[in-house]
């Protein structure tokens, strides 16, 4: 099945673990190097678990000692007091519209431009692709502006617009590259059945482009869900901050409150879901990352 | 076959490329024209003053630290990255055994190391803001653990310092992306080179240097400008994470920052928009050296 080759060729960008490796017994400096970095990776973050159980006494008075007992009042007091359960939402929010958005526009998009040869083909395929070589503070001033001039501004139409907007040019020039390499046979047989032009690339060609659309959706989905620069000058108002967005405000604002377990019980919340998300798909979240920085 | 097909393609690319114009398209190019003017948000009273905001720019002490900063970060963040990544994904494939590929547990590795990657940079920088912490934080805490008392500094409060915090704050978190990346790369690489390397009775760093590091150049090159990009920026950690932002005495102050901070606290749009200019020629630079001296360099593999 050619569907599950072109799998293979997405998936298989990411590194498989070396089998004969377990029987070659690496040296002992090369395991502490690896042990070495991984300690520098991992001990920040085990850190901040561990200190939002922690008082704020335990805290200022030595960074290094485990909870007396766990403060699960941090994790309540954060989610409600300091509103991340409300920039949570926000984002969840935000993230899934803009998600949905672009998914739809720049599948479409990278589909008409690869599977149709018309005038201005080109043209409308640099439009979009030259686009992902502009910083964005360069458009931040102007873009303001558009959107305060749409009414938009601190609304969430508005960021799902914006989000999209920007995230579209990626998912095209990935997805180009992807509809390009499916076969024509079963789209040409799905037309000879009578299929409409939209039936076809709905049931039979977006189907068959399920990799492509995995790894690209979980490139966009970190790329939104981390998104700061746009929030913070499209999106002022507190009520509909993003969790990047509150969880900044909030470092400033408890920091000169002194509620460092609330602020390391926020920023735990902030590292969960993505954990969780990483712990589950890994292998693909690697594989779609590098994939997209390869192609 | 063709009853349909111009109504799909307008229904397919239209909304896409109004939205694209509208947000993406209008605003870079509005952005060229307002940064010729003394625009301060009064619609309708952008008074054309030619290059005089570039003119300014050159005369502005804080915008002059904010590019030194930018540079030096676009030399240091991308070396040590790589640098680190490389070292990493080699002794991964050729852990002390030259030839073999992968020691244990690699997988357990890359697992680890890639994590940071998916963090928002907010988060990673309310992170390092904290380990940099001089009283209570992780980094002064181990220091006096083991006994170092006498290297333990206010990080991010000392001018010399804190550049050298922010930058190490970038290479932490994109290390582990970059170790995938080469990782994959030397997994392409065909068996038998090593094993003629082997044979050759190449040592680990021969190897490397004849074999290795020849093969993999160009996801280097594309780490580099992915890096450079990201020096380039810096913005979200440089704005959370040090005091000011941007100090101590402008010690951190980064381009963006700039930029931000005249739009958005002083409405001087139109200067600001200078300074994205700038940034943008920047950005195009370092892209197209990249890429011209990528091709240059390419190696076939046959």
């Amino acid at each position: 099945m050619t569907v599950t080759r072109e799998r293979a060729a997405v998936v298989g960008a990411g590194p498989a673990p070396a089998r004969d490796a377990r029987r070659s017994g690496a040296a002992f400096p090369v395991h502490l190097a690896m042990l070495a970095w991984a300690v520098v990776t991992a001990l920040p973050l085990l850190w901040a678990v561990v200190s939002s159980f922690k008082t704020d006494n335990e805290i200022l008075n030595d960074p290094w000692s485990l909870p007396a007992s766990p403060q699960f009042d941090n994790w309540s007091r954060a989610w409600t007091q300091a509103s991340i359960g409300r920039y949570f939402l926000n984002s969840v929010i935000v993230v899934g519209g803009a998600l949905l958005l672009t998914m739809l526009l720049g599948s479409l998009v990278a589909y008409a431009l690869a599977r149709y040869e018309f005038r201005g083909n080109r043209l409308v395929y640099y439009t979009f692709v030259a686009a992902m070589f502009f910083p964005v503070f360069l458009a931040l001033v102007p873009l303001f502006f558009v959107v305060q001039q749409l009414g938009l501004l601190g609304t969430y139409p508005g960021l799902i617009l914006v989000y999209a907007a920007y995230a579209v040019p990626f998912t095209v020039f990935f997805l180009h590259a992807f509809f390009r390499t499916l076969p024509g046979e079963v789209a040409e047989a799905a037309f000879i059945d009578g299929c409409s032009h939209s039936g076809v690339f709905f049931r039979v060609m977006l189907p068959m482009a399920r990799p492509g659309l995995v790894a690209v959706g979980i490139f966009n989905f970190l790329g939104l869900w981390n998104q700061y620069l746009l929030p913070l000058v499209l999106n002022p108002d507190p009520d509909r901050y993003v969790l990047a967005q509150g969880l900044a405000a909030l470092s400033v604002s408890q920091g000169y409150r002194s509620d460092w377990s609330g602020l390391f019980a926020g920023l735990t919340i902030a590292m969960l879901p993505v954990l969780v998300a990483y712990v589950a798909f890994q292998r693909h979240i690697r594989a779609g990352m590098t994939a997209g920085a390869v192609k | 076959m063709r009853h349909g097909r111009w109504r799909f393609l307008a229904g397919a690319l239209v909304p896409a490329l109004v939205l694209h114009a509208v947000f993406v398209l209008s605003p870079y190019a509005q952005a060229f024209y307002l940064s010729l003017t003394d625009w301060t948000g009064v619609a309708g009273e952008a008074r054309f003053v030619g290059a005089g905001n570039y003119a300014r720019l050159g005369g502005d002490s804080l915008f002059l630290h904010a590019v030194r900063n930018n540079a030096v970060m676009l030399v240091v963040v991308p070396l040590v990255t790589i640098g680190i990544g490389l070292f990493l994904a080699n002794m991964m494939h050729l852990g002390g055994h030259g030839g073999r590929r992968g020691i244990a547990g690699s997988g357990a590795y890359q697992i680890v190391y890639f994590f940071p990657q998916l963090l928002s940079l907010v988060v990673i920088a309310v992170l390092w803001g904290f380990v940099y912490n001089p009283n209570n934080g992780l980094l002064n805490g181990a220091l006096r653990a083991v006994g170092l008392d006498g290297l333990t500094r206010s990080w991010l409060a000392s001018p010399s310092l804190a550049l050298v915090a922010v930058m190490a704050v970038l290479v932490w978190s994109s290390v582990g992306f970059y170790v995938v990346l080469f990782s994959a790369a030397i997994d392409s690489i065909p068996r038998e080179l090593f094993e003629a390397a082997l044979l050759d009775g190449a040592g680990g760093w021969a190897t490397f240097r004849t074999v290795t590091f020849p093969l993999v150049r160009e996801s280097v090159h594309v780490a580099f400008v992915y890096l450079g990009i990201a020096a380039l920026d810096a913005f979200a950690v440089v704005q959370v994470m040090t005091v000011g932002p941007g100090g101590p005495d402008g010690a951190t102050e980064v381009i963006g920052l700039s930029l931000y901070r005249n739009a958005f606290q002083y409405g001087k749009f139109g200067y600001a928009s200078a300074m994205g200019v700038a940034l943008f020629f920047a950005t195009l630079t370092l892209a197209v050296l990249a890429l011209r001296s990528g091709r240059r360099e390419r190696l076939e593999l046959a």
